[in-house]
């Protein structure tokens, strides 16, 4: 376990020899969640509430959703598919440990880097800005931070997968970039679920990507309460052991098909 | 026991080859031509612990698709590998830890980072003990010359000091069996030296096998008893250095510069019975390849026939006879 460990340190590091990104980091979300508020207050126009939501808590929904976002996004799918590409793979083959697992540990080093250097300074700055609301009950706290590895651990393997599909056909920026909007759009960061259609509401409870940002976004916001809550973590809980079945597959046909490129 | 064991060692690659012309990348999106490509060819060798093996070959006789198999990275296609007693494949990750790799053309250091974390990180994940490292990289690193280069992100590092430091990386876990692939690939003869010194001093203090693949032969010459010549997937050499040199090398070569223009008839006709080989070097420069005995009979001959700006005896390089070897194939020899 110590060398995963070590892993994580050393991407903190690497972050750290970059880190006028994530200043800049800051400004880009704090912009994002300023407009999708002038966005809802428009929407709202003096309602009290939409779907059960009132525009605090969808304020709150908002920056929450972003913030949560800085800590379980990733890059790890395209960085796989890069190493392919460049055949950096036969190095990582080289070494003692998963090569999957190290991956995920790689991204588990950039979101924590993230969550404290972009996260709470960036909630810190919005919750000056707009008018948030916090829970002061501890346990909503608790179950948030559950929520959020799980959404991690789900958006990892969702990453992996992608990844992994780039020993197949060698080069997937379409499939990337597709992907990369399908999880914008249908995990709930541009707008609630709950807004969606009925049917499109059902279709979705087949698919992972609420478990990625609408479940811990609704905890947090305590529009789930009581059983919604277990069960939203279920849901998550579910999805993350499902999707390891397809990716071990994946990976056991990728590694016969490795080919490695440029001698 | 050895080291590395292989039989019938067999890659194949699939090839796609791309149609011509607009209509032809159409048709290639619906089906595509392929062909089976053969890299490695039924290639049998075994390598005994503590022995350095110079495999050499063209750009693309298989080399490194070889050492790729030999380390896990690639699985073959059909044959048997095993090496320290281990399926590469099969048991990747318990496997791994008893090889060293460096490639000469792939960093394996983190690029953003010190060095001295690369190695950190490398020594947890390789579990290397404090008091091991303590006693093992100390000595690497001095013997390398890298001291001054440990704080040092690996981008600001020349391909020199990179290249030491990769090879110290190699050996944090103080491998049985070390695979250099070209490790000596565009650098400067000083490196060259300290980098052959340093292998040949873990050769004797450890046994360390190592399997060196490189286009200089001069790599071969300093460290190699052995070497394996590789072409076309197949294997045509595998046997001492001397026996190579013998067999090919024996004779001297005499190199004529002429005044005038010669034709390759006219000195073959002239040296016929003594069996003189003719090579065009130049446009008036020939080298012809004798036996010891003959070269003051060739001397005279040319001498008395045509005008000579310049001679040159030389005894036969071991990278000229695998030149040699390359263009004529060994079954000449």
């Amino acid at each position: 376990m110590d060398k995963y460990f070590e892993m994580i340190r050393i991407r903190f590091l690497m972050m750290l020899a970059y880190r006028t990104n994530y200043y800049t980091g800051i400004l880009i979300y704090c912009i994002n969640i300023g407009a999708y508020y002038f966005l809802w207050s428009a929407i709202y126009n003096g309602k009290s509430a939409i779907q059960g939501m009132s525009i605090e808590q969808m304020t709150t929904y908002v920056a929450v959703s972003w913030m949560a976002r800085a800590f379980y996004f990733n890059n790890i799918d395209r960085e796989i598919a890069m190493e392919i590409k460049e055949g950096k793979v036969a190095v990582e083959l080289i070494r003692p440990y998963s090569y999957l697992g190290m991956k995920t540990m790689q991204g588990l080093g950039e979101g924590v880097f993230r969550l404290f250097f972009l996260s709470f300074p960036g909630l810190i700055i919005t919750s000056l800005l707009f008018p948030l609301h916090f829970s002061s009950d501890i346990r909503t706290w608790g179950y948030f931070a559950l929520s959020i590895m799980l959404s991690f651990v789900i958006n990892s393997q969702l990453n992996l997968l992608a990844g992994v599909v780039t020993f197949f056909t060698l080069n997937n920026e379409g499939l990337l970039r597709a992907k990369r909007f399908v999880i914008d759009l249908f995990s709930g960061l541009i707008l609630p679920i709950s807004f969606y259609p009925h049917w499109a509401q059902e279709v979705m409870k087949y698919f992972p990507f609420q478990a990625i940002s609408y479940i811990p976004s609704m905890i947090f916001t305590e529009s789930f309460r009581g059983q919604a809550v277990i069960n939203g973590l279920l849901f998550q809980l579910v999805w993350s052991i499902i999707l390891l079945f397809p990716l071990q597959l994946l990976w056991k046909v990728a590694k016969k098909r490795l080919v490695v490129q440029g001698g | 026991m050895y080291a590395i064991e292989v039989e019938k060692l067999r890659k194949e690659f699939k090839v796609y080859s791309s149609r011509s012309g607009l209509v032809g990348a159409f048709r290639d999106l619906f089906t595509r031509n392929y062909k089976m490509i053969r890299a490695v060819d039924d290639i049998s060798f075994t390598v005994k612990q503590g022995e350095m093996v110079g495999y050499i070959g063209e750009n693309g006789a298989g080399k490194s698709t070889t050492i790729k198999m030999l380390t896990g990275i690639l699985t073959p296609t059909a044959g048997k590998v095993v090496v320290n007693g281990m399926n590469p494949h099969k048991e990747r990750e318990a496997f791994v830890q008893t090889i060293g790799v460096v490639f000469g053309q792939r960093s394996q250091l983190w690029w953003d980072i010190a060095v001295q974390e690369s190695f950190r990180l490398l020594k947890k994940v390789y579990r290397v003990s404090d008091k091991e490292y303590k006693e093992h990289m100390e000595h690497v690193i001095e013997t390398l010359d890298i001291g001054p280069l440990l704080d040092k992100p690996v981008r600001k590092l020349s391909l020199g000091q990179r290249m030491r430091c990769e090879l110290a990386a190699a050996l944090i876990h103080n491998p049985p069996l070390l695979f250099l692939d070209e490790p000596t690939i565009g650098l400067d003869v000083l490196v060259k030296l300290k980098i052959r010194q340093f292998l040949k001093e873990i050769n004797e203090k450890y046994n360390t096998t190592i399997l060196l693949t490189t286009h200089d032969i001069a790599d071969i010459e300093a460290l190699c008893e052995r070497v394996i010549m590789l072409d076309e997937g197949k294997i045509i050499y595998d046997g001492s250095l001397q026996r190579l040199k013998e067999n090919w090398g024996e004779g001297k070569q005499v190199q004529f510069t002429f005044a005038t223009e010669v034709t390759e008839e006219e000195l073959c006709a002239l040296t016929y019975d003594i069996k003189a080989t003719w090579r065009k070097e130049e446009t008036n420069s020939w080298v012809a390849h004798v036996a010891p005995m003959h070269v003051s009979d060739v001397i005279s001959r040319i001498v008395a026939r045509y005008d000579i700006q310049d001679i040159n005896i030389d005894e036969m390089s071991t990278e000229e006879i695998i030149r040699n070897i390359y263009e004529e194939g060994v079954v000449h020899g």
